[in-house]
């Protein structure tokens, strides 16, 4: 009985399902680096880069992590509160910006 | 009778205790936390980074696209890879291979080494060859060396700190001490260290890129 429900507890993705994840996320990988060698314009490079960093994190935390197959309360209790957090880091980045232009003229 | 009472009987809330509200355990929900609250750890360094760069115009792009840009994609396959193998680790100890489950961690392990030996190797170019240091570099911008140390480190040392968790997560297995879930947890470590990298990996080698 134990192992039956150990078992039904872990059941999450299968090993074909966990290879397309591990090939999608080499794909992205190298997506990224072809687009570090065309040397595509900074802020093009960044939206995309960061994009698909995201999209990469996901698919490790909802099938290599199991959090897709865990239930909701677990998910709404860890990351609204973690995105909350990172989104509040970006208060600095006007600070950032205008350093250089605060800097007198040497 | 008893299936009619349990029908009529209002439905409780899992919150209002005697249950387990987010239907895991203990030592997994334990790892999630630490997962959350380093992950802000990362995050904080991967912003101090960021607005070091966006503060000095002149910050350096010290990564060739070879062999620095290859060198550090061949590094995040192997840590790709060896998630991989660390969810098969997991599957088989669900399916109850012992035996499987410590070939699936030792392959970790091998993927997560070759990220260290190939990160140190780096690092010691860098050191060595461009003479960067956590406090100067070539390039005049003492910044770059300082965050570069930090972030990459703390992450080499969270690698290596997993290679010892796994170690003795195999160790255990073989000897018929652990359970499922003890492998579970520290294949969430593991996934955790991959994603971390997934980050540290564009933003800082890849935006620092020169090509020709």
């Amino acid at each position: 009985m134990s192992n039956h429900a150990e078992v039904a507890e872990h059941v999450g993705g299968t090993t074909g399902t966990f290879a397309k994840v591990w090939i999608a996320l080499l794909v992205m990988t190298g997506i990224e680096v072809l687009l570090a060698y065309e040397q595509v314009p900074t802020l093009i490079m960044l939206t995309a880069l960061l994009g698909l960093s995201i999209v990469k994190a996901a698919l490790i935390i909802a099938y290599f992590m199991h959090l897709k197959f865990e239930k909701l309360s677990l998910f709404l209790t860890l990351f609204p509160m973690l995105i909350f957090c990172i989104i509040l880091m970006l208060i600095f980045l006007g600070d950032a910006v205008r350093i250089p232009n605060m800097r007198p003229p040497v | 009778m008893s299936t009619h009472a349990s029908a009529v009987e209002p439905a409780r809330s899992v919150w209002e205790g005697g249950q387990s509200p987010y239907a895991t355990n203990s030592k997994k929900f334990g790892m999630w936390l630490f997962i959350i609250s380093d992950s802000l750890t990362f995050s904080a360094m991967l912003f101090a980074y960021t607005y070091s760069r966006v503060t000095n115009p002149d910050w350096p792009k010290p990564f060739d696209f070879s062999p620095a840009v290859i060198f550090s994609t061949v590094m995040t396959f192997c840590l790709l890879s060896s998630s991989l193998t660390m969810v098969m680790a997991v599957h088989a100890m669900n399916h109850g291979d012992r035996k499987a489950t410590v070939r699936w961690i030792v392959a970790t392990m091998v993927g997560g080494a070759a990220f260290v030996v190939l990160h140190l190797s780096e690092w010691m170019k860098l050191i060595n060859v461009e003479g960067v240091t956590p406090f100067k570099n070539p390039w005049g911008v003492p910044l770059f060396g300082g965050t570069f140390f930090a972030l990459t480190g703390l992450h080499m040392t969270h690698v290596i700190c997993g290679l010892i968790y796994l170690a003795i997560v195999a160790q255990g297995i073989a000897r018929g001490k652990f359970k499922a879930e003890d492998v579970e947890v520290s294949g969430l470590y593991w996934h955790f260290v991959d994603l971390v990298w997934m980050f540290i990996f564009p933003l800082v080698y890849l935006m620092s890129a020169r090509v020709g």
